[in-house]
C-alpha cells in the first residue's frame, strides 16, 4: 500500500524527520506546540534548527490545548507533538476537546519501531485504536512511502469540512528512513464530500419561510465562527429584522451590543433568548446541533417554529429535532445565497414584545453585596478592556459568568471548552491563543478548581514571556457542581471543597505577578493593575463563595422554565 | 425494521475497527457485517443489517459518511435488492436418516460439502428466511454447528438506488 509512493528518479528523498519538518513548513506551521520523548527525539533533532517557533508545555494535555487555541484563535491547523506511550494518552483530553468544539488539530506522536509494534514495548500504546473515537480521522504510518503525503492529507482533513482533529502515528523507525517527497498536488481522498453550497431550492424555502414569519429567531453556533460567516449574519440579521441568540460556542459570532442580539440561549443563557425562543415561530439555525444544554427538554423546545437548519455536517441535522427546511452547506455560502432573496419586515410586535423581556430579565446580580460578586469581577474586567480583550476560561460557574457577563463583539475572542467542557482548559488556551495573537490582551478568566488542573503551565507561560493574565474567580468550591449540590441534591456538598495553595505566591514562585484581591473595593485597581502588567499575571479574587449562575433551566426542563428570574425581585 | 446498508469504503488498515466502533460509540446496534474486497482492490465493500427506526438509520448512514475513508453508503430499504446468506452447517446424519436428510437438502437448494459417520457438513446460500428455514428445519435431527457469514445484497439492475453523492 504505497500508492503515493514514486521511484521516479526526481523525487526527493530525505529522511523521515526532515520530511516532516518540511512538509509541516510547507503547510505554512509557523507556530507549534509538543513535548520530547524517546521515539520523537529524530523528529525533535531537525526540529533544532527548524524555522518554526516551538513551545514546549510542561504537560502533552497543556500543548494540546495550546495547540487547540492557536487554532481557534487564528483560524490556522493548530499542531502538537507527542512521544508514544504516555505521551500520545496525555493528549488525549485534548484532542477529545478540539473534536467536540471542530477545531483544526493536526497530532503527531511517534510510535515504537514497526517491528516491536503490538510487543507491548516499553512506552508502547495502541494510540491510533485510542484516539479513534475522538478524532476525525488518524493514521498510523507503515511504508516511508506514504509520510509525506499522509502528512499534507493530514492537515487537509483537519481543516476541510467541519475541522476537526487528525493524529498521524509515526513509528521511530518510519522517522530514520529514506522517504520520498512527491511533488504536491491536490488531494484526493474519495471520502470527503464537501456540500459548501447549499441546496438552491432549499435556501429558497428557507427565504421564503423567513419572509413568512411574524416571529423569526436567528439561532447560531460556532459554524458561523469556523466559517468565517459573521459578516453576512449581520447582513442577514439587519436585511431582514431578525433578532440573533448564540450558543456559548457562538459567542462572538454577532456582536452583543447590537440591539437586536439576545446573548446567549440555553440552560444558563438569558430569559430573553430562551423565550424568544419558546414564543417563536421560526427558528433558523445556524452552525449550530441543538445539544442538550442548548434545548432543554426536546419534547417542549421551540413548539411554535418551523425549524430551519443549516449546517454542513448532514449528520447534525435531524439529529436531535425535526427539522422543516434543512440546508446542507456552508454557512458563509448558504447565508450569501440567502441574503439574496430575503426581504425586510418591521417586525414591530415582535420586537417590542423581546425588548419587554429584556427590561424585565437582564442578566443580574447583587451589585450591593459587601463581598466581591464574580459577576461584577468579570464586568470590570469588560469595562476595562472596552469588550475587546480575548477571553479564555476553564469550565463551570466563572465559565457561564464569562459568558454572560462579558460582551463580544468579534468571532475568535472567546475560548472555551463547549462541548466537552473540559477543565484546566484556560490556562493553557491563553498561552495558544497569545502565541496566535501577540498583540491582543488575552486574559484567562478561570475558576480555581479549573486553574488547579493545569497551573503548571504558568512556567510555560514565563518561560516565553507571555503576558497572559488570569483572573481567578476563587470561590473555594467546585462552583458548578456546589450549586447542583445545593439545588439539586439538598445542600449535601460531598466532596466539592478544596484546599487551595494561595495562588498569588504560588504565582511569584513561577516568576509571574500573583496579586489576591478579598475587597469589593480592590476590585477595579486590580483589574487595572493587571491589564498593564507585561509579566504573566494571576489575580485571585476571593469571591462570595456560594454565589450561583442565574437563570438556569434545570436539565430535562422546558427552555422557558428557567429558575432564578425572581431572586432579585424579592431581595 | 431492518435496514440493509451497503458501504463502499477504501481499503486500509483500521478502517473496519473505525465503522464498528462508531456503532459502539454511538450505541447503534449492528445485526450484521460483511466486508470483502471489490474488483478494485483499493475499494472495499461493506454490507451492515442495521435495525431501528428511520431517524436511527439516517443517523448511521450520516455517521458513516463522516468516516473518512467511507467513500459511499447506500440504504437497500424499499428498494428492489437480491440479499444473500451463506451458512455452513453441520447436521447429526446417522446412516438411517441419511435419506431423509438429503432429500431436506435438495429442497432447499442446499449442497453437502462434507460428510462423516454421524455428520453431514452443508452449505445453504440464500435470502435470510431461507437460511433460518433451513436450521429449524435441521433442529430435530441435531444442529452441531453454525457458521454464518453476514448478509450480503445488491440491487436489481435498473432500479436506481437512493445513493448519496
Amino acid at each position: 500500500m504505497s500508492k503515493n509512493g514514486t521511484n521516479n528518479d526526481k523525487t526527493v528523498h530525505k529522511v523521515g524527520s526532515q520530511v516532516i519538518v518540511d512538509m509541516l513548513i510547507e503547510q505554512g506551521v509557523e507556530t507549534m506546540f509538543g513535548y520530547l520523548g524517546g521515539v520523537v527525539l529524530p523528529l525533535f533533532d531537525k526540529l533544532y534548527d527548524a524555522p518554526i517557533n516551538f513551545i514546549i508545555p510542561r504537560h502533552e494535555q497543556g500543548g494540546c490545548h495550546m495547540a487547540d487555541a492557536y487554532a481557534r484563535a487564528s483560524g490556522k491547523v493548530g499542531v502538537v507533538v507527542a512521544t508514544s506511550g504516555p505521551g500520545a494518552t496525555n493528549l488525549t483530553t485534548g484532542i477529545a476537546t478540539a473534536m467536540m468544539d471542530s477545531v483544526p488539530l493536526v497530532a503527531i506522536t511517534g510510535q515504537v519501531r514497526t517491528s516491536l509494534i503490538g510487543n507491548d514495548a516499553f512506552q508502547e500504546a495502541d494510540t491510533t485504536g485510542i484516539t479513534r473515537p475522538i478524532t476525525k480521522h488518524n493514521m498510523i504510518i507503515k511504508d516511508p512511502n506514504d509520510l509525506a503525503q499522509s502528512i499534507r492529507e493530514a492537515f487537509y482533513i483537519a481543516k476541510s469540512g467541519r475541522p476537526g482533529p487528525v493524529l498521524i502515528d509515526i513509528p521511530v523507525d518510519m522517522q530514520l528512513a529514506q522517504c520520498p517527497i512527491p511533488p504536491k498536488g491536490e488531494i484526493d481522498l474519495p471520502g470527503i464530500k464537501n456540500r459548501a453550497h447549499g441546496h438552491a431550492r432549499q435556501i429558497t424555502m428557507a427565504a421564503q419561510a423567513i419572509n413568512e414569519s411574524q416571529k423569526p429567531v436567528l439561532y447560531v453556533g460556532g459554524g458561523v465562527i469556523i466559517s468565517g460567516a459573521s459578516d453576512q449574519l449581520r447582513a442577514l440579521a439587519q436585511k431582514a429584522n431578525i433578532p440573533v441568540t448564540t450558543t456559548l460556542m457562538g459567542l462572538g459570532a454577532y456582536d452583543q451590543s447590537r440591539p437586536e442580539s439576545l446573548d446567549m440561549l440555553g440552560m444558563h443563557g438569558s430569559a430573553y433568548a430562551n423565550y424568544a425562543v419558546q414564543h417563536a415561530d421560526l427558528l433558523i439555525s445556524v452552525g449550530a446541533r441543538f445539544e442538550d444544554r442548548v434545548t432543554g427538554n426536546l419534547q417542549t423546545f421551540a413548539p411554535h417554529a418551523k425549524i430551519v437548519h443549516i449546517d454542513l455536517d448532514p449528520s447534525s441535522i435531524g439529529k436531535n429535532v425535526k427539522v422543516d427546511i434543512p440546508v446542507v452547506g456552508d454557512a458563509k455560502q448558504v447565508l450569501t445565497a440567502l441574503l439574496n432573496e430575503v426581504e425586510y419586515k418591521p417586525r414591530k410586535e415582535w420586537f417590542e414584545t423581546i425588548a419587554a423581556w429584556k427590561a424585565k430579565h437582564p442578566f443580574m446580580y447583587d451589585k450591593n453585596a459587601d463581598v466581591i460578586k464574580p459577576q461584577y469581577v468579570i464586568e470590570e474586567i469588560c469595562r476595562q478592556t472596552q469588550g475587546q480583550a480575548i477571553i479564555c476560561t476553564g469550565v463551570g460557574q466563572h465559565q457561564m459568568w464569562s459568558a454572560q457577563f462579558y460582551k463580544y463583539s468579534r468571532p475568535r475572542q472567546l475560548i472555551t471548552s463547549g462541548g466537552l467542557g473540559t477543565m484546566g482548559f484556560g490556562l493553557p488556551a491563553a498561552i495558544g491563543a497569545q502565541l496566535a495573537c501577540p498583540d491582543k490582551p488575552v486574559i484567562d478568566i478561570d475558576g480555581d478548581s479549573s486553574f488547579n488542573m493545569t497551573l503548571t503551565e504558568l512556567s510555560t507561560a514565563v518561560m516565553y514571556k507571555l503576558p497572559i493574565k488570569v483572573a481567578l474567580i476563587n470561590n473555594g468550591y467546585m462552583g458548578m457542581v456546589r450549586q447542583w449540590q445545593e439545588l439539586f441534591y439538598g445542600k449535601r456538598y460531598s466532596k466539592s471543597s478544596l484546599v487551595n495553595p494561595d495562588f498569588a505566591n504560588l504565582a511569584r514562585a513561577f516568576g509571574c505577578v500573583g496579586i489576591t484581591v478579598d475587597k469589593k473595593e480592590q476590585v477595579a485597581g486590580a483589574v487595572k493593575d493587571m491589564l498593564a502588567e507585561t509579566r504573566p499575571c494571576v489575580v485571585d479574587f476571593r469571591v462570595d463563595r456560594e454565589e450561583n449562575v442565574w437563570p438556569m433551566v434545570p436539565a430535562g426542563k422546558s427552555l422557558h422554565e428557567m429558575d432564578g428570574l425572581d431572586i432579585f425581585e424579592m431581595a | 425494521m431492518k435496514h440493509i446498508l451497503s458501504a463502499l469504503v477504501m481499503n486500509k488498515p483500521g478502517v473496519l475497527a473505525h465503522v464498528a466502533g462508531m456503532f459502539a460509540a454511538r450505541a447503534f446496534n449492528i445485526d450484521s457485517l460483511a466486508v470483502g474486497r471489490t474488483d478494485d482492490p483499493n475499494i472495499s465493500r461493506m454490507t451492515i443489517v442495521v435495525v431501528g427506526d428511520d431517524k436511527v438509520v439516517e443517523q448511521v448512514r450520516k455517521q458513516l459518511l463522516k468516516i473518512v475513508e467511507v467513500v459511499k453508503v447506500q440504504d437497500f430499504v424499499g428498494q428492489d435488492c437480491v440479499a444473500r446468506d451463506l451458512m455452513l452447517v453441520s447436521v447429526a446424519c446417522t446412516a438411517e436418516k441419511r435419506p431423509e436428510i438429503l432429500a431436506l437438502i435438495e429442497m432447499f437448494n442446499a449442497k453437502v460439502v462434507d460428510i462423516g459417520p454421524k455428520f453431514v457438513m452443508v452449505e445453504v446460500a440464500g435470502p435470510e428466511s431461507k437460511v433460518e428455514a433451513f436450521i429449524d428445519s435441521c433442529r430435530p435431527y441435531g444442529v452441531k454447528n453454525v457458521v454464518r457469514t453476514g448478509t450480503v445484497a445488491m440491487a436489481r439492475y435498473n432500479r436506481a438506488a437512493k445513493t448519496e453523492e
